[in-house]
């Protein structure tokens, strides 16, 4: 007994030696990049595309280019199964490893983490979800949000509206009906809304969906019926999605008029609709697709070495797509935090930097084989968002096409509003730090 | 001092006083109700204007009441699961509801691999039969005789098992239930009634019809059977049953068997309404007000109670949902349900626990 005793505490002291012997060669030529995932759970149908997208580009950096800049990116997952609980964890064992950015990846991840990175000074990167009010950089210097907010896309889903019905005048009397998950990400867009309905005339009906109901939506779309919205929004998530679209098809509503947020537009929500989906929309910031340089890098340095944990045949769908662009986000911003500081290995404040200066134009797409691939996103002090450009993607039976040119949201209306409600958060938490953090122009 | 304490109090509550407060009151109600029941006050919306519309609308109210019903027995197929084991083992099974995923994701991924769907099906009952073999023999038989709580626990235990076995086997990913090859019917009869329509898709048509059928099967089977009597005297004391020679271990294999394929017919018939992921374990819950309202212990409470909730909740989200903003359903159940149990505390059907001290 004595005996195997001594000889594990020798191999758990070996182990720990050889640990702290590899630890400080590790720490000179990385930076560590901490993502929360969620393979697991009832959103595991959108979360695994997802992250199987961030973790492969960040590969294809590694493997093709050798890191950024000769820095290599150690990425890490941390399971959440979509958890707000665990989120927390996630975000203080992100901390502890020093990650030079925290990808919350749920908007009730993102509320938790803001109060506390703005003490702890790690920078939030929650590209197209989160806190809408964040995008107002002056409030909120450590939370970073582009493209564009929710809100954002609430003023596309009416700009649309409008283009379908041939002019903002047209606007008046219509009904547009929200669903949405009633969770904070859910009810994200409604002040949106709800101004803008004010403001042209329609109506706005909402449909909240109670996760425990997200498969049993049948009273909804009764009432769907009954009250005839001309358009409908889908702001959901999960196995929500393509509920939605089956008894939209089972209801009679016409699946052309319903649109969903960028969230609901992964391949296997449409695909549940069979034949009869076809011409559903969602919107959307990046191509769905492999015809891109990046993604043939991809599955050239990656997928086809077998280090990735997607099927081929799933490489390049909308989600997956969407991982590729927020990873390309945080390469795009290490490098920048690189030329701002001079510096080789960033830490968390100069990544800060780094994303505050953030300016992807279409020429840089073009350079890094995204071409086409997605929306250009430039930050700025101020504007944490970009409040940049999207469009609306539809479904022709069998994969995601571009259904409309690219559409600016309605930015005059959406940002008097962020930054009164940035003012009003700041407010509500008592002690809120003013920023003391200088600004860095997008270079 | 002495004055104050030796004065007779005036009696405001006297008859005269009583009276007149009475009446005050009725009046006030009355000019409250009066001026509510015009067609913009809120007691108009609650208790007329619902009302009002389900006559201007019947071919609504009947689609309305026909997804209720559809729900409902769709509940009482899940409850039944639980009374099932209940009964069996007096255990409240915190499994079934990722039972019913384990089940689904097993019948699509068996079909993925190349199985033809029927011999899917077989081979899912199959996994399901060494499924309830194997919890009896690891979990419950080294439990025999402890208190229910133990029991209860366990399957936790089972629950974190099952999930994370299914997703090492068959990954987090959605996938679509094989409904045209188990030759289930797609799309809708319209039946053009009362100045409207009504649409009933073949696929819910199906599912009350196959759930019915299911639910009378077990009835059946656990009321006029052999098996079901040796059930029904473990149910009463698991001690006492053995004294008189049931075999405790085969009844309970029996029941999480059938635990398993009632899992199994949930699976498929709520997989089709949506797709077959881990999301499905949620839909398990909706059992939670039904056993409440119809009792643990009874399968005519499961199918009495789901129709109820499954009604009950449909007519209240469609009509009465709009007044609060909706999404009243999810717990609109547990309301109805706690409406109930204010008169039958043992639920509707349940049996009534007399302990003598």
């Amino acid at each position: 007994m004595k005996q195997t005793g001594l000889m594990k505490g020798a191999a758990l002291g070996a182990l720990l030696a050889a640990g702290a012997a590899i630890a400080p060669v590790a720490a000179q030529d990385s930076v560590y990049f901490a993502n929360n995932a969620y393979r697991t759970g009832p959103f595991s149908g959108s979360g695994i595309p997802i992250g199987d997208g961030m973790r492969d580009y960040i590969a294809m950096i590694n493997e093709r280019d050798g890191g950024v800049n000769g820095v290599k990116v150690i990425y890490e997952e941390c399971e959440t199964g979509y958890d707000t609980k665990k989120s927390i964890e996630c975000y203080e064992q992100a901390k502890s490893k020093n990650t030079i950015v925290y990808s919350p990846w749920s908007t009730g991840a993102t509320l938790a983490a803001i109060p506390r990175a703005h003490i702890d000074k790690i920078p939030i990167l929650s590209m197209a979800y989160g806190l809408s009010a964040s995008a107002e950089g002056s409030t909120f210097p450590w939370v970073f949000i582009p493209p564009f907010t929710y809100w954002d896309g609430a003023s596309v889903m009416v700009k649309h509206m409008a283009n379908e019905l041939g002019g903002m005048d047209k606007l008046k009397g219509k009904k547009l009906g929200l669903i949405h998950l009633d969770a904070p990400f859910g009810k994200e867009p409604i002040p949106v809304l709800e101004n803008l309905a004010k403001k042209y005339g329609f109506e706005l009906k909402l449909y909240p969906v109670a996760a425990a109901d997200m498969q049993n939506q049948g009273s909804l779309w009764l009432s769907i019926r009954r009250d005839r919205p001309d358009y409908l929004y889908n702001q959901g998530w999960g196995a929500m999605n393509p509920t939605a679209v089956k008894e939209a098809i089972k209801n009679g509503f016409p699946i052309n008029k319903l649109v969903g947020v960028w969230w609901a537009g992964g391949d296997d929500d449409a695909r549940a609709g069979g034949a009869e989906a076809k011409g559903y929309k969602s919107l959307n910031f990046n191509a769905a697709g492999t015809n891109f340089p990046v993604i043939q890098d991809i599955i050239k340095h990656v997928v086809d070495k077998g280090k990735s944990l997607a099927p081929k045949e799933k490489v390049g769908e909308n989600l997956y797509n969407r991982g590729v662009y927020n990873s390309m986000l945080v390469v795009e911003a290490i490098r920048n935090a690189q030329k701002l500081t001079g510096k080789k290995v960033v830490n968390a404040e100069d990544m800060r930097r780094g994303l505050e200066g953030l300016n992807i134009t279409e020429a840089r797409l073009k350079e890094i084989g995204m071409e086409g691939f997605g929306t250009p996103s430039t930050i700025s002090c101020s504007d944490h968002s970009g409040h940049s450009k999207m469009y609306v993607a539809e479904w022709d039976g069998t994969k995601w096409t571009k259904g409309s040119d690219w559409i600016e949201p309605l930015k005059d209306e959406v940002r008097p509003l962020i930054e009164a409600a940035a003012k009003d958060y700041a407010e509500k938490n008592a002690g809120w730090p003013k920023r003391t953090e200088s600004c860095e122009k997008s270079s | 001092m002495s004055e104050v304490a030796t004065r007779p109090a005036p009696n405001l509550l006297s008859n005269g006083w009583i009276k007149t407060g009475l009446i005050l009151i009725g009046v006030v109600l009355a000019a409250i109700v009066g001026a509510q029941l015009d067609s913009s006050g809120t007691l108009h919306k609650v208790l007329i204007d619902p009302f009002q519309q389900m006559v201007s609308a019947p071919d609504l109210l009947v689609q309305t009441v026909w997804e209720g019903l559809v729900s409902g027995v769709l509940y009482a197929l899940i409850a039944l699961g639980f009374v099932l084991i209940f009964k069996a083992s007096g255990v409240f099974n915190f499994a079934q509801g990722i039972m019913v995923v384990f089940a689904a994701l097993t019948l699509v991924g068996l079909h993925e691999k190349g199985v033809p769907a029927f011999l899917a099906v077989i081979l899912t009952l199959g996994v399901m039969f060494l499924l309830a073999l194997t919890i009896e023999r690891v979990v419950l038989r080294p439990l025999v005789n402890q208190p229910d709580i133990i029991l209860f626990m366990a399957t936790f235990g089972i629950t974190y098992f099952l999930i994370g076995f299914g997703e090492a086997v068959f990954g987090g990913n959605p996938k679509q239930m094989i409904t045209s090859e188990l030759y289930l019917p797609k799309g809708a009869i319209d039946a053009k009634i009362l100045g409207g329509f009504v649409s009933f898709q073949k696929i819910d048509i199906a599912a009350a019809i196959i759930a019915s059928i299911m639910i009378a099967a077990l009835a059946v089977f656990f009321q006029y059977t052999r098996i079901g009597r040796a059930l029904r005297a473990v149910a009463d004391s698991h001690k006492a049953a053995l004294s008189v020679g049931i075999s405790l271990n085969q009844i309970w294999v029996i029941v999480w068997f059938t635990a398993g394929i009632v899992a199994l017919i949930t699976g498929i018939m709520w997989g089709a309404r949506s797709d077959v992921s881990f999301a499905l374990e949620i839909v398990a819950l909706k059992a939670l007000p039904v056993l409440i309202l119809g009792g643990f212990t009874s399968i005519p409470g499961a199918i009495v109670g789901g129709l109820i909730i499954g009604i009950g909740e449909k007519l209240g989200e469609f009509y009465w949902g709009p007044l609060i903003g909706g999404g009243i359903e999810s717990w609109l159940a547990y309301f109805i349900a706690l409406g109930f149990l204010l008169f039958r505390p043992q639920g509707l059907f349940g049996d009534k626990i007399i302990e003598r001290i």
